[in-house]
């Protein structure tokens, strides 16, 4: 009997075809077998992966004629096809923030001008950052450290002892460091990353999470020590602003574009995406659609049609960065002023970002 | 009435709520107890006439549990109970405030306790040196800066790994840093480094009838001169000489499937990219080792006959006057129209081979 019972779901499949149709209607007609309904794992599997396989085709087939219309629409001189759509997204469904910076904000230009990084970010002083660790620092922490040495041109690593942090600052600010990075390691992990503006910057605090070390990277490159250009994306908010010439005090103000390295900080929903790659430009000659064009034949032709693009190779470090909390002020976490501060109670909606 | 030795009789073998029996030993829980090891001789309910040291001041932290007195800076009192008072358990212990020198301390004690036994005084005493040495250390741990370890509810972080992930793929970071750099060569931020044909510049602009800059052939650039010495060239070189020698190699092949080769597909893997793009120069070896990521990124597939080297079109970084001597080879080459790449091939190495 379980093997009857097993069986009826497929045997339910094809009906008797209605009378007079033909076989596109018995096509049509075909009730939909659930993969889920089969029990034997095999089979299901079988019947699952040409569900999916008709699926893809089906919806490739449809765009490609969606394409056409819209070729032939045009030329014709047609009505215009109904304009694509657009999908909506949590970047689109954002919660308007107004906070966010607009580029004919005076004041906003302002207070840049007047903020703890012009020294740093306009009148010319090169960046000097102290890397260090908490207390105990373990397995992949120095591996990191490494990488981000290597990252992060003029750095310098010391090793944390027993001192406590405000008597580092005060030991970099002695030595004309401009910026401190601590690295805190947990559970054998780095897991925070706090950078410290000197004198007397702010302190911002980054949970980091999701970090893979160049060895760990397929087909990876070697870094140089060219200074890298940087890219800082999507940082909308006052905050984000904030954060970000934070970040871009970090690296020196002349890159050297002949280096073709790029250090990427993308901001993507209070997600602070760290990339190091190393670029190219190249020219990518347009398909032609005749087929029967020969590559050779049609050299010049092609050279015509070639677009520029942009190629990367990974090389570096990959992680992932989060504001916990900004502080005014260097590292005082008793009596320090915090401008603003991650809480349980600020996720009032998934689709509110701050940075 | 109080016979201590059936008190103790039954405490200890059937049931005390004070002991607490662990692997290394049986220990008691009771306050009042001198040792805090459960023994006929430091049971403070089996001895009628017993006495203790507490650094208490008083309340009972069971009846007012919020009252922070637990440590409540180091006061010591001498507790003391007699059998004569055995029938009024309220007024069963008296206290004693022990002056904080220690030798002071002891000569109260001394004082208080004289006629009882000699044991429970040397008890006593230890205890007041115990806790003298942790009254000072804690004062002196005070006075550090310790980390607090916060947790963060399993929740919250299950869910800010979910969502990372999330953000990640919104982010679609290569795609996003490629526009990103695109957008810098179409502004000009390079410069005058690129040159590229102008048709496939065109083509960046999108045909939007903005001029493009005039293609530069020459052109001693001073701008990004400083800094430069050789080694810069040289750890090109010595990144991508490897590649160069393999490809010398596999470049006699690769002539010969000039047309087998063609234009492979955007999704072709790593491997075959790279040998066929490094037909080309030093320059190009760059090219020929920037492998593609992983996931089906849009790959440049420059196959031999690349107009690259063709009449007319040339991709080449302008040179530099500490560069000119290595690019003067370049120059002539590239506008020699040649076919055979092999040659090329071995005069690069013929130059390499000298450094």
């Amino acid at each position: 009997m379980g093997g009857g019972k097993r069986r009826n779901p497929e045997k339910e499949s094809p009906p008797p075809p209605p009378p007079g149709d033909g076989a596109v209607g018995v096509k049509e007609k075909k009730p939909k077998v659930l993969p889920s309904l089969i029990r034997n794992k095999e089979k299901r599997s079988q019947v699952y992966t040409k569900l999916k396989k008709e699926k893809r085709s089906e919806k490739r087939r449809q765009a490609k004629a969606r394409e056409a219309a819209e070729k032939s629409a045009l030329e014709l001189g047609e009505e215009v096809p109904p304009p694509k759509k657009i999908p909506r997204t949590i970047e689109n469904t954002r919660e308007p923030d107004e906070t966010v910076c607009k580029p004919d904000d005076e004041e906003f230009f302002a207070a840049n001008e007047a903020d703890e990084f012009t020294k740093v970010l306009k009148q010319g002083i090169t960046p000097k950052i102290l890397i260090t660790t908490c207390r105990f620092n373990s397995t992949r922490g120095p591996a990191f450290i490494q990488e981000l040495l290597s990252v992060i041109p003029n750095a310098h690593y010391y090793k944390r002892g027993t001192y406590e942090l405000k008597k580092i600052i005060e030991y970099a600010k002695n030595k004309d460091f401009t910026s401190i990075v601590v690295v805190h390691t947990n559970q054998r992990e780095p897991d925070a990353l706090l950078v410290i503006n000197l004198p007397d910057g702010p302190t911002a605090h980054f949970k980091l999470s999701n970090l893979v070390l160049r060895k760990d990277i397929k087909n990876h490159g070697n870094p140089t020590s060219h200074k890298p250009e940087l890219v800082l994306n999507n940082f909308t908010t006052r905050l984000g602003n904030r954060v970000g010439r934070m970040i871009q005090a970090l690296f020196p103000q002349e890159p050297h574009f002949r280096g073709r390295r790029v250090v990427t900080f993308h901001n993507q929903r209070d997600f602070i995406f760290f990339r190091h790659h190393r670029y190219i430009f190249e020219i990518k000659e347009k398909k032609n659609d005749s087929k029967d064009k020969k590559a050779k034949g049609a050299l010049v032709k092609n050279t015509t049609q070639g677009r520029v693009i942009a190629r990367l190779q990974e090389c570096g470090p990959r992680f992932t960065l989060k504001l916990i909390g900004l502080q005014h002020g260097t590292f005082d976490t008793k009596g320090g002023e915090y401008e603003w501060v991650h809480k349980a109670d600020m996720d009032t909606s998934r689709r509110r970002f701050f940075l | 009435m109080q016979n201590d030795d059936v008190i103790w009789d039954v405490i200890r073998h059937h049931h005390c709520s004070y002991m607490a029996k662990i692997t290394t030993g049986i220990f008691c829980k009771n306050l009042y107890n001198v040792t805090g090891l459960c023994n006929r001789s430091s049971c403070p309910l089996a001895n009628s006439r017993y006495a203790t040291i507490r650094d208490h001041d008083g309340t009972d932290t069971f009846l007012f549990p919020f009252s922070c007195s637990a440590f409540s800076g180091g006061v010591f009192y001498l507790y003391m109970k007699t059998i004569e008072r055995a029938h009024m358990p309220s007024k069963l212990w008296e206290r004693v405030k022990l002056p904080r020198n220690y030798e002071k301390a002891l000569e109260t004690i001394d004082k208080h306790l004289e006629y009882w036994p000699k044991l429970l005084i040397h008890k006593i005493k230890q205890r007041l040196t115990k806790m003298t040495q942790y009254r000072i250390r804690m004062r002196k741990l005070q006075l550090k800066v310790r980390e607090k370890i916060m947790t963060v509810p399993r929740k919250e972080k299950k869910r800010e790994a979910r969502r990372e992930e999330k953000a990640e793929k919104a982010a679609v970071l290569d795609k996003s840093i490629e526009k990103e750099l695109l957008e810098r060569l179409k502004k000009g931020v390079y410069g005058d480094i690129y040159n590229y044909p102008i048709e496939a510049y065109n083509n960046v602009l999108e045909m939007e009838g903005l001029q493009p800059a005039v293609e530069e052939e020459e052109e001693p650039e001073i701008e990004y001169v400083e800094g430069y010495e050789d080694l810069e060239e040289e750890e090109d070189l010595e990144d991508f000489g490897g590649f160069g020698m393999e490809g010398l190699w596999n470049d006699d092949d690769h002539d010969d499937n000039d047309e087998a080769i063609q234009k492979t597909d955007v999704n072709q893997p790593n491997k075959k990219i790279r040998r066929s793009s490094s037909d080309s120069g030093n320059i190009d070896d760059k090219v020929a080792s920037m492998k593609s990521k992983r996931k089906g990124n849009v790959l440049v597939e420059v196959p031999e006959d690349t107009p690259l080297f063709a009449e007319g079109i040339k991709l080449t970084y302008v040179a530099d006057p500490a560069y000119a001597e290595e690019f003067k080879e370049y120059e002539e080459e590239t506008e020699v129209v040649n076919r055979s790449l092999g040659n090329l091939f071995r005069c690069l190495v013929g130059e390499n081979g000298k450094n």
